[in-house]
């Protein structure tokens, strides 16, 4: 019953946030809102760009790349360098070449997967000033692509998608910056700390015990780590750790915080194209998609721990318990990883490597689908875009008709980048699986052994290939071999996925607008829905499905065997 | 080349809006506004929010090693593997133990060998202190290690423990866990629990 109102509450919430939130955003990319021009005219005077200039594809693609080049050439530096630098009470020293790479290159692409403990690797000068800075970063370019994309899709004969500079600069101002820093102020007064003193040691007068407490800068970043759907945490355990989410509500506020951009930008898309029953038919295949996961994790997480039963405790309790936090509890805690896996959040709020086999089932397909359902900031929305193209293409194929989305046609070369945009993913992530459980070094990272130990891996570079970053902690991470193999996938999954997304906007954007006729195949209907979800569900389970029958599948088939 | 000096601009302007005035407006609004969250809600005994060993951690000067056991005087929190119950550990400072501030999971998958033997050796910890059935909660490990709380139900079955070490009726300890459980926030967020800290500092209270 309570999980009834929880559920009721998060939908009553993200339905405020799709109509406003998403209203809002169209007003600030359309260029409509300007009551922080006294900030935003400096900026472009020093860029030496204007909100009129606007740039092609090509130009608004390698502006990005360039972006991101430097932005992470910043924060390589910043943690090569932390030893040096100031806000280091522990005196933690410089990373290893390997592992700044892979945080480099994680927080670079939104990933945020981390290969090293928070509290016990990070200076607060470098959580602050280099990771916090980049969970802006990484979540802007990822709104900017998506605004970036839907104009192609809006645009009639113009060919260009917006100016880089000026979005970037938009997103961060009156999108990022003023609604995480809302939500930090609730993270903190639930009991988030935010502090620059260096750990406490206390004294339990009770038990003579004594404890020591590591503190930090935590309560705003978690605020921009979940809108960003970053889900890189302070801490080493992320958002189990009672001092990034403290409480019951900051729970709640995290799950509706990280979904809540990636759902409205359904809203944005239904706007921009002039027909918002287009974003609603996107949404209806978003949700349909995130509440069949959420309803078998919830399921699976309810039924008792194998491994707990067979040593002894009475199954008269419910409920898998190892690796979650009381004051959760189970559904709850359920909803919050598959909202924050669905949307390359990555942020844990149990430990998924203790969690029962169909549920860890549920979490890899959620971002097995391709981190569409609803996806990252931006990410999910420019991905299910592409898959949008391949269902009207193979829509078009069922009844013998040139397709058209939106009223522009899909030719081949719309069709050849959709699929490139599509398949980038799971071929990095099956490849470097397969090389991984192939090689020594692959095969030294695991914990667990068993099905369990495959899974571990395969959840490392499904969540990498995604930019998703969250982990079964079991896994041996920072290693060079892992660091390295890593960076590639995130790379791959990040930029491999946005620039044949940018391409296709840029080749769309010049088209012009068919009227349509009879034959037109209509994409704000259920049939559209169904065929959209179809292809989602079709190439994901082609795709993985061998990959998942070696882990979690043959795991939850194993009754009473044990590793 | 233009591109490359924009980005340069452009990382610098952001850096001091999101990257450093973001974050140090936050912290100093929290330390301004919520003193005492923002540093970790700190009370005579320990921080509300982070769970404690409450077990007996018994020092062997010989092998410089501890040995954590549950202690029957108290409402014990759930186990913790960095310092897990009936395993001798080093701690060559002489101090035992220092629980410390980094967090972990025990990561263990629902079809570990490791995890069946762990959880067996719990319930026989258990056991062998008088609570006779434990529940999932004693048994296995939280999310953060860290884990301040216990269910209701958690604290129920220790209470045949508690009572007989401190000589309380088993009555009072029931109702001392009836007036410290909490939750769920405003009636729907997450579960209601027990503070553990805060029910052993109710329990210290009464036998003073």
């Amino acid at each position: 019953m309570t999980f009834a109102l929880f559920l009721l509450a998060l939908a009553v919430c993200l339905a405020l946030c799709w109509r406003f939130l998403g209203a809002y955003m169209v007003a600030v990319f359309e260029n409509r809102l300007s009551f922080l021009g006294f900030i935003e005219r400096p900026i472009y005077r020093l860029l030496g760009t204007n909100k009129e200039v606007e740039q092609s594809w090509k130009r608004y693609a390698s502006s990005m790349v360039v972006f991101s080049g430097v932005s992470a050439l910043f924060l390589y530096l910043v943690l090569a360098l932390q030893g040096h630098l100031p806000l280091n009470p522990q005196h933690f020293s410089d990373l290893t070449p390997a592992l700044d790479l892979n945080t480099t290159v994680s927080f670079l692409t939104n990933t945020n997967w981390q290969n090293y403990g928070g509290e016990t690797t990070m200076s607060y000068f470098s959580q602050m000033f280099g990771l916090e800075f980049h969970q802006f970063l990484s979540a802007a370019v990822g709104l900017v692509l998506a605004i970036a994309v839907i104009r192609g899709f809006a645009n009639r004969g113009k060919p260009t998608i917006g100016n880089f500079w000026v979005d970037m600069t938009r997103s961060c101002l009156y999108v990022l910056f003023p609604i995480a820093f809302l939500l930090g102020i609730v993270f903190v007064a639930q009991g988030g700390v935010d502090t620059l003193h260096g750990p406490v040691t206390i004294h339990n007068g009770l038990t003579g015990l004594t404890q020591t407490i590591a503190l930090g800068p935590v309560g705003f970043m978690e605020a921009i780590k979940q809108l960003g759907t970053n889900g890189g945490g302070f801490f080493n355990i992320n958002s189990a750790h009672p001092f990034e989410n403290p409480t019951g509500l900051t729970n709640f506020m995290s799950i509706v915080a990280l979904l809540s951009i990636p759902f409205s930008l359904t809203y944005v898309f239904g706007k921009m194209v002039g027909r918002l029953r287009q974003g609603v038919a996107v949404l209806i295949a978003m949700v349909i998609l995130y509440g069949s996961l959420i309803g078998l994790n919830a399921w699976a997480e309810a039924q008792p721990n194998p491994a707990v039963v067979h040593g002894g405790v009475a199954t008269q309790y419910v409920g898998n318990m190892e690796g979650k936090e009381v004051r959760f509890g189970i559904l709850p805690s359920s909803l919050f990883a598959v909202s924050s896996t669905v949307t390359s959040t990555g942020s844990a709020d149990y430990a998924y490597d203790s969690g029962n086999s169909w549920g860890n089932f549920a979490l890899l397909s959620g971002m097995m689908l391709g981190e569409v359902e609803p996806g990252g900031v931006g990410s999910g929305m420019y991905t299910i875009l592409l898959m949008a193209i391949i269902a009207v293409f193979i829509g078009g194929l069922m009844i013998g008709r040139t397709p058209e989305y939106l009223g522009k046609k899909i030719q081949a070369r719309e069709v050849k980048l959709a699929g490139i945009g599509v398949l980038v993913m799971p071929i990095t992530v099956l490849i470097l699986t397969g090389i991984a459980v192939s090689v020594h070094a692959g095969r030294a990272g695991p914990l667990n052994g068993g099905p369990h130990g495959f899974s571990e891996i395969l959840y490392a570079f499904t969540s990498q290939g995604n930019n998703n970053g969250s982990a079964f902690g079991g896994l041996t991470g920072n290693t060079p071999f892992y660091n390295i193999m890593g960076s590639v996938a995130m790379l791959l999954g990040r930029f491999g996925v946005a620039i044949p997304a940018l391409a296709l906007a840029g080749s769309l954007a010049g088209k012009q607008v068919v009227p349509a006729g009879l034959g037109t195949f209509r994409t704000d209907n259920t049939m559209f829905i169904g065929l959209l979800i179809g292809v989602i569900v079709i190439i994901g389970g082609l795709t993985f499905f061998p990959a998942l029958a070696l882990g979690p599948i043959v795991e939850a088939l194993s009754h009473g065997k044990f590793w | 080349m233009q591109a490359l000096l924009r980005s340069i601009v452009l990382t610098a302007v952001l850096f001091v809006i999101c990257g450093v005035g973001y974050p140090i407006a936050g912290w100093a609004l929290s330390q301004a506004a919520f003193h005492s969250q923002a540093n970790g809600s700190i009370t005579k005994n320990g921080s509300t929010l982070i769970g404690q060993q409450w077990g007996i951690a018994t020092y062997d000067a010989s092998t410089t090693s501890c040995t954590v056991s549950i202690n029957p005087m108290w409402f014990n929190g759930r186990p913790d593997a960095d310092d897990p119950l009936g395993v001798q550990y080093s701690a060559k400072n002489g101090t035992c133990p220092v629980v410390s501030g980094e967090s972990t999971q025990a990561d263990l998958g629902p079809h570990s060998k490791v995890l069946v033997a762990d959880v067996a050796a719990l319930v026989a910890a258990w056991k062998a202190v008088g609570v006779t059935n434990p529940t999932p909660d004693l048994v296995t490990t939280s999310g953060s290690q860290l884990d301040p709380d216990l269910t209701a139900q958690d604290a129920l079955v220790e209470v045949p423990m508690v009572a007989k070490a401190r000589g309380v009726a088993p009555s009072v300890l029931r109702t001392l866990i009836s007036k410290a459980t909490v939750g769920p926030q405003l009636g729907f967020l997450g579960s209601p629990y027990v503070n553990v800290l805060a029910l052993n500092e109710a329990l210290a209270a009464l036998s003073s």
